[in-house]
């Protein structure tokens, strides 16, 4: 069941598309145009196939029954972080955490392993571009440790300012916390050189991967982070689970963060004996046809082949800055050298929920917002940016269609 | 295009190039803040509220095109009303977005203009959250509104 999509095929944007059902309707009128890709990702047939094919086939709970059906059920589950573990490069599959998202994973962190070595006067290190998942967490876990959350600043071009992150790494720095690719700018951050600068000092690093998966090849080892935090519904797979990656010698000191069933190995009302790392943090039934479509997904992008969906995003990217750019009034928020996945703007004069209204009756569907990143936006002095974010099934004709609906706006507001 | 001139009517957009009464109040009886947590729309209401009628009322903010005009056109349309008035035009405002007024046979003079905003169900909290930011410094609450 694991092998079936990993010999890369030739990069054909229609084909892929004939496997996404969701591409294929009419929204106002107009072919959909998804451009919200940061947000979720559409799902191809096949993590369809796999959600709907556990309840249809093989529906039971798992590592309990006897019988056949749970059996292949604890398979399926099992294999299905195997192909996480393959994807992500992780040595051991007892180090991939199935979780709810990537917030969860995050919090997991926090909670577990952040929390026992946090003092007062201690310090958790962040980036200003963390999506509130990466900020929030860090927040209430000084405030109930008396420990400071410190912000590495970023540039005017959206980049983290890496003197000054080195200048804020010390001998309180518990944690550093970095998000991989921001969502809300779309910068690739230098999280390998960010995590040998860490280790120097002896620091940890979580590494936000939400937003890197889908676009990057992600390599936890040559990364070398301590914690890699992802999401399955940003890369096709199903909402509602996500995986954090943690080192295995890092899981084994943690502790339970949820309890229940599923993570002991026996109870009495004396004292329970608690099973190992991953199951020790999987409390309760898990969302198991979650994970099914998880696997799934990545066997897909293996499918497509990540350097060439990279390249694919890339000239997609390129052609949406290009061609924004020419409509008048516009100004890109983030222009970091290195980006991928996301491109941020605001037009003089009109709000982002305004062009996110108008885009929406010609068909295309962008985020118009915060981003769920505040801070980031507070750096810029805005309250919102429109964002189109781009998927390996995105074609050119749909920047076109983009750029038609700015032109519209543009119209609209005179 | 057509169907969104029904959204974007001229004296909207002319409300959102040009509003009015957006100043910040110095002798204000009374203020509220009002917050859209999901677009981050914000707006401050000043009001001069004497023997019940609202003598001045003026506003700050920023937000989107629908909650400016939105805001410009409140302030015009309750100034000079008493208390009491100000809240029946918010409830009919309601009534107008929900659908409800038309089939009441109610008519709002010139706040009609947002009637078109009841086929964009995520943009009504554009529209209705400076009424809500008046309603709470008539009832001089404390705390911010939330359109959440």
């Amino acid at each position: 069941m694991m092998s079936e999509h990993l010999t890369a095929r030739p990069f054909d944007v229609e084909a892929i598309r004939a496997d996404f059902p969701a591409l294929h309707q009419q929204v106002h009128g107009h072919p959909l145009v998804y451009l919200d890709n940061a947000a979720t990702t559409q799902k191809p047939r096949t993590v369809i196939d796999a959600v709907r094919g556990f309840y249809e086939n093989d529906c039971s709970n798992v590592h309990r029954g006897v019988h056949a059906l749970s059996q292949r059920a604890t398979v399926a589950y099992e294999s299905s972080r195997t192909v996480i573990k393959n994807h992500v490069g992780a040595r051991d599959s007892r180090e991939i955490v199935f979780t709810r998202s990537t917030t969860e994973s995050i919090n997991l962190v926090a909670h577990s392993f952040v929390r026992p070595r946090l003092k007062e006067g201690d310090e958790v290190l962040i980036t200003t571009m963390e999506h509130h998942s990466n900020i929030v967490p860090w927040q209430l876990l000084c405030q109930q440790t008396g420990a400071k959350l410190r912000v590495v600043p970023i540039s005017d071009e959206g980049e983290i300012i890496m003197e000054e992150y080195a200048k804020l790494l010390n001998d309180r720095t518990r944690i550093v916390g970095v998000v991989h690719i921001s969502n809300a700018l779309g910068t690739v951050n230098p999280v390998k050189d960010m995590i040998q600068l860490a280790h120097e000092q002896g620091i940890p690093v979580l590494v936000d991967g939400a937003q890197a998966l889908p676009h990057l090849p992600v390599d936890v080892q040559d990364l070398d982070c301590d914690f890699y935090a992802f999401s399955a519904h940003k890369v096709y797979g199903p909402t509602g689970i996500g995986a954090l990656y943690g080192k295995r010698a890092h899981l084994l000191e943690m502790t339970p963060y949820q309890s229940g069933g599923d993570m002991i190995l026996s109870v009495t009302f004396d004292e329970t004996h608690f099973n190992e790392p991953p199951h020790l943090f999987e409390a309760g039934t898990p969302n198991i046809e979650g994970a099914l479509g998880f696997a799934k997904a990545l066997e897909y992008l293996q499918s497509v082949g990540i350097e060439a969906t990279q390249a694919h995003e890339k000239h997609l990217l390129d052609q949406a800055t290009e061609a924004v750019l020419e409509v008048p009034g516009i100004r890109l928020v983030g222009r970091a050298r290195q980006r991928a996945g996301a491109l941020s703007f605001v037009m003089e004069g009109i709000h982002p929920h305004d062009i996110g209204t108008i885009l929406d009756q010609e068909g295309v569907a962008v985020r118009a917002g915060h981003h769920c990143a505040q801070p980031v936006m507070q750096r810029y002095k805005l309250s919102a940016t429109v964002r189109a974010s781009f998927a390996l099934y995105n074609r050119s004709d749909e920047i076109e269609a983009l750029v038609k609906g700015l032109h519209t706006v543009r119209e609209v507001f005179g | 295009m057509s169907d969104l001139k029904e959204l974007y009517k001229e004296v909207i957009l002319d409300h959102n190039r040009n509003p009015r009464n957006c100043y910040i109040m110095d002798c204000a009886t009374r203020t509220a803040d009002g917050h859209n947590p999901l677009c981050g729309d914000t707006v401050k209401v000043y009001l001069r509220i004497e023997d019940g009628i609202i003598e001045e009322i003026s506003f700050q903010g920023h937000g989107c095109a629908i909650c400016t005009a939105s805001t410009s056109l409140m302030t015009e349309s309750v100034r000079g009303k008493t208390v009491e008035e100000a809240q029946g035009l918010f409830d009919e405002f309601h009534l107008m977005l929900t659908g409800v007024a038309e089939e009441q046979g109610i008519e709002m003079g010139k706040l009609m203009v947002f009637e078109g905003v009841r086929e964009y169900p995520v943009r009504v909290k554009c529209a209705t959250l400076a009424w809500h930011t008046l309603h709470a410094a008539m009832e001089e609450k404390k705390e911010n509104v939330s359109t959440e």
